[in-house]
């Protein structure tokens, strides 16, 4: 079949569409459903910053069919804040602790931290950058990067607390 | 790069794959986790006219226990071989080895089937499948057989699979009890492709001597290969750093000896594989040590 019928679930809004087979979720997702936040860099599973949660796990977007994904739900960096004074603990860290330059490979990299901090809520820096490697930074060096994770990570963790208590 | 048109078919059973890979055979691609073939579709230097998805085929991922025989569905990914806690008690290596695999989002998606039909040399799950004699099974209109490890991989990219045969599992012997293991590979960085890897399990005689090595080298030639003059050195050999010298030693003379670049590549790559053999056997002599 050149094209398939599928119902995807893209930050908690279904979408029933026709797809060409061929068509990457990359493509899908910014070109379909016009939601620009996910950036495409070399197409080829290497850069990162395609990277999507699907159903809860970080993935490229550039690796997958959208024909494949029937049923499935995607959440993009779109769904972390609905507006500029409501980031996520994890965007508020990149804000705070400058973790970003030209904002390329953000997305990514946000979204790539958030899955790691809800899998481990208290990282070391070492295992920051294993969970990072495959997302290509070329303007901070990662330093900044380790620290607005760790910053994150320490938000989350005092909130989560609180609510424990 | 975009891929170039496909027809797309996403069978749900195992007849219904098999069918339609007869019907479409080197027309065909299979598409598992799809994190070699998409880059290639996404470059066109793969552009089969037909995609055959097995995300949907029931009972292809799955790990369980068959006797002395950890069986492992040819869907499973990574992440979940790297996690499963049978992996980890019947075949630790394995498990160490799917752990070093790429990055977060590759072993989200990346299978052990694909891994092994890909026939990377350089890549782990070859490496591990060649080092512990994994057997490989394989389905086809003409029912299912049955191919060792070591007989499977025959060049880079390049398996004995037919146009119309599909990897449906992989049977691992369990480690014996008291055996040492290790998994180590060196790339430029943390999940790149590796430029070398080495896979060792070491089992002991009743004195603590080593009665059977097993050493699994990737990155030093077009398929992934047995260390066999390592391993006749080792057998008898006491676990310790002696060994770990021994066999490093070994295998840079072989890689040396058989490797077929340019003189530099060739001592680069007998050097790597001197120094990852001689961390993997040390590792797999000290978990010995530890267990026993």
């Amino acid at each position: 079949m050149i094209t398939t019928a599928v119902t995807i679930t893209v930050n908690g809004e279904a979408y029933s569409t026709e797809v060409e087979s061929r068509k990457l979720l990359c493509d899908f997702i910014r070109e379909d459903l016009r939601l620009t936040g996910t950036h495409v860099g070399c197409e080829q599973g290497v850069c990162g910053t395609c990277t999507v949660l699907l159903d809860g796990q970080p993935v490229r977007s550039c690796l997958l069919f959208a024909a494949q994904l029937e049923g499935a739900c995607v959440e993009t960096i779109e769904s972390l804040a609905t507006d500029n004074e409501h980031l996520h603990p994890v965007q508020r860290g990149f804000w705070e602790k400058h973790g970003l330059q030209c904002g390329f490979c953000t997305p990514g990299m946000v979204l790539t931290a958030k899955a790691l901090l809800e899998e481990n809520p208290d990282p070391t820096d070492e295992q920051i950058r294993t969970a990072i490697a495959g997302n290509i930074c070329r303007c901070t060096g990662y330093v900044f990067i380790v620290e607005a994770i760790q910053a994150a990570a320490r938000e989350l963790r005092e909130r989560g607390e609180a609510v424990d208590a | 790069m975009k891929p170039s048109r496909f027809d797309y078919h996403a069978p749900t059973t195992l007849d219904e794959c098999i069918a339609l890979l007869s019907r479409y055979g080197d027309d065909a691609k299979l598409l598992a986790g799809g994190q070699s073939l998409v880059p290639m579709m996404n470059l066109r230097l793969a552009v089969p006219e037909v995609v055959i998805d097995l995300n949907r085929v029931a009972g292809l991922a799955s790990v369980r226990r068959d006797g002395d025989t950890l069986v492992v569905g040819a869907a499973t990914r990574h992440h979940d071989v790297a996690m499963s806690a049978s992996v980890r008690e019947a075949v630790p290596l394995l498990a160490e080895a799917a752990a070093q695999i790429g990055y977060p989002a590759i072993r989200f998606r990346g299978t052990i089937g694909g891994s092994l039909a890909h026939a990377d040399p350089v890549s782990e799950m070859p490496c591990v499948a060649v080092a512990v004699d994994a057997q490989l099974v394989l389905r086809s209109p003409r029912g299912l057989r049955t191919v060792p490890a070591g007989e499977f991989f025959v060049t880079h990219f390049t398996s004995v699979l037919e146009p119309d045969e599909l990897l449906v599992e992989v049977r691992f012997p369990v480690m014996p009890a008291g055996a040492g293991w290790a998994f180590v590979e060196f790339a430029r960085k943390t999940g790149d492709f590796a430029v070398a890897a080495v896979a060792a399990q070491l089992l002991l005689d009743s004195d603590g001597r080593i009665a059977t090595a097993c050493l699994g080298l990737a990155g030093v030639g077009e398929r992934p290969l047995r260390a066999v003059d390592a391993e006749r050195l080792l057998a008898g050999a006491a676990p310790g750093e002696q060994a770990v010298a021994v066999a490093g030693e070994q295998v840079a003379a072989t890689v040396a000896r058989q490797h077929g670049g340019t003189d530099q590549e060739r001592e680069y790559k007998a050097h790597v594989g001197r120094t990852l053999t001689s961390r993997a056997v040390r590792m797999a002599c000290e978990r010995v040590e530890r267990s026993s």
